[in-house]
């Protein structure tokens, strides 16, 4: 039970990463190879503060999400000057840049990481993990229940244009350094929660828990789940958080499936499992019987 | 003075190396616009199909055509299954493609040849000398020698056969291109023929240089050859020769002379960062 407790913890932790990951690169369009930095800047952050100010997890978090929704805004400003395969490559460097900083840096520890981190307390009452997963759940429906409202906003439809068409939302007057910097910051913000989140869980993190290939699991999450979409980050977070799980017996290999199975999906499945045309979706649509008239040749 | 020489030696050496893994990524990304992560697997299997012929046959001069020949191949492979196919996505669709493939031949490396380090005990046919009471290696001379065979040869390709003509006009404009007669898939295939085998070359050099062979080898030439061809001005050949060798010469004089808390392997994403904000078309890079 405990064993369970703790897979949904990490899921839902990710998910929430997952899911700030998804308004930058699903509803901005803007590509976003180097998430893990900021989630490593939300639990380095929160971790600081609680270490080393003596401030308590909740009294810490304002200022955790404050500080990655500036750091969201500065980083997310070579946006503005490099699109596409640019910006991926930046974002690869500034991910192993903030990395290196986090290792190299005696203030945040050097390799030797951040222990001791406190856990979290509600009322006077310490969590244990069964509470700690209820408000990591609690958080992750706060943050699906923003990312559907922000998709209703005039900033969340305006980065929807954008992702279509800069030239042409431009032209219409919105404001592309508007749209994809609200995402930026949305998104980054998302990633310092889910950061704080984890380094209260893990109560020790050290550089190496937010390296690159931290950026491409939270990748293949959005991936797989269907970029852009509301659910999509969530699903992929489920899958690819149980998939090592059931796997455990075939450990050896787990690192080859996970990146054959994101090579397949990209592959033959570019809008992921819940993306438009998805056989995840055709086949929901062929046992409905739903919007068949709609699309035809489905 | 005579430690400020050697080191300049050894940094002109990694940029050599460093010059030969990112020229293949250059030449992808000047004809199809796609960042070819995965081309540092296909150097670290180059290295292992290297290590693996020499084991067999103990001679190099079976081993390096040979881990060449499977290279490339399985660079015409990866063209032909997974980036043209990929091509009428949005540009981060195959690079995602390319990152998910480079783990996984990292993968199948470790899985096939164990995760521990190999050692590649290859001795290379070439001669060492002192100059001025500087020891210049035969691994030194090897690599210099290998790079500047390689830099003529391609060179001479693009610059003076019908064949690197065709493969200016497709880097051009595909398109237009083939309506002029070039056959483009051809040009295309070629393109990864040869960038591949250079890599092979290039990951054999790197294990008897360091004589060591690991699975995550490609790891860091991965990443940072990004951005070298950024650095270099995307899909410029000589632009990032240019930058892979600065590059080596930087990292080695940070590392011996500058007492700078930074890793060596930021350096080059440092520069990258600076170079897309001040002059985004690279060093050497079109328009």
């Amino acid at each position: 039970m405990d064993y369970l407790v703790n897979v949904a913890i990490v899921i839902s932790i990710q998910a929430i990463a997952a899911c700030g990951l998804n308004v930058i690169v699903g509803y901005a369009g803007q590509i976003s190879l180097g998430h893990a930095a900021f989630f490593g800047i939300g639990a380095y952050a929160s971790a600081m503060l609680t270490t080393k100010a003596g401030l308590t997890f909740w009294g810490a978090l304002p200022l955790v999400l404050l500080i990655a929704a500036i750091l969201g805004f500065l980083l997310g400003l070579p946006s503005l000057r490099v699109k596409e395969d640019f910006l991926a490559i930046t974002t690869i460097g500034i991910n192993f840049i903030v990395e290196a900083v986090f290792l190299y840096t005696p203030f945040f520890g050097k390799a030797l990481g951040i222990g001791g981190i406190p856990r979290i307390y509600v009322f006077g009452q310490r969590l244990n993990n069964q509470m700690l997963l209820g408000l990591c759940l609690f958080f992750l429906a706060l943050t699906l229940l923003i990312c559907w409202r922000f998709t209703r906003t005039w900033a969340g439809l305006s980065c929807f244009a954008v992702r279509e068409n800069e030239t042409a939302a431009s032209s219409m007057g919105i404001s592309p350094v508007r749209a994809k910097l609200s995402a930026f910051v949305i998104g980054t913000v998302f990633a310092g929660l889910a950061g704080a989140l984890y380094a209260h869980y893990v109560r020790f993190i050290s550089a190496g828990d937010f390296g690159f290939p931290v950026s491409i699991s939270m990748m293949s999450m959005v991936v797989l789940g269907g970029m852009g979409t509301l659910w999509g980050p969530l699903l992929g977070a489920v899958i690819l958080g149980i998939l090592p799980e059931v796997f455990r017996p075939l450990i050896d290999y787990r690192m080859f499936l996970y990146s054959l199975l994101l090579l397949l999906m990209i592959r033959f499945q570019p809008g992921g499992l819940l993306g438009e045309h998805s056989f995840v979706r055709t086949a929901f649509r062929g046992l409905t019987g739903k919007e068949k008239g709609g699309v035809a040749g489905v | 003075m005579q430690l400020l020489f050697e080191q300049l030696l050894n940094g002109l050496a990694i940029g050599s190396i460093y010059a030969l893994i990112t020229l293949g990524l250059a030449l992808v990304y000047g004809i199809l616009g796609i960042l070819h992560v995965a081309h540092a697997g296909v150097y670290a299997v180059g290295a292992y199909v290297g290590l693996w012929l020499y084991s067999l046959s103990g001679t190099l001069l079976l081993a390096i055509p040979g881990s060449m020949i499977v290279c490339a191949a399985l660079g015409v492979a990866i063209e032909r299954f997974v980036y043209f196919p990929l091509l009428k996505y949005p540009p981060y669709v195959p690079l995602i493609s390319s990152i998910a493939l480079f783990l996984g031949l990292e993968e199948v490396c470790r899985i096939v040849a164990g995760p521990d380090l190999l050692t590649f005990p290859a001795h290379l046919p070439f001669p060492s000398f002192t100059v001025g009471g500087v020891f210049v290696s035969s691994t030194l001379t090897a690599v210099y020698s290998v790079t500047a065979i390689v830099l003529v040869f391609l060179w001479f390709v693009t610059t003076k056969t019908e064949f690197g003509l065709a493969m200016r006009a497709a880097s051009q404009d595909m398109e237009v291109a083939s309506s002029l007669g070039v056959d483009s898939q051809r040009v295309v295939d070629a393109t990864f023929v040869i960038g591949s085998a250079i890599a092979a070359l290039a990951g054999i050099l790197v294990g008897i240089y360091y004589n060591q062979v690991y699975p995550t080898m490609g790891a860091m030439p991965a990443y940072k050859t990004l951005a070298l061809i950024v650095v270099g001005g995307m899909g410029s050949a000589p632009g990032a020769v240019l930058a892979s060798i600065l590059l080596g010469l930087g990292e080695t004089l940070l590392i011996g002379f500058a007492n700078i808390p930074m890793p060596r392997d930021a350096l080059a994403f440092i520069a990258m960062i600076v170079v897309l904000m001040w002059k985004p078309t690279g060093l050497l890079g079109r328009k």
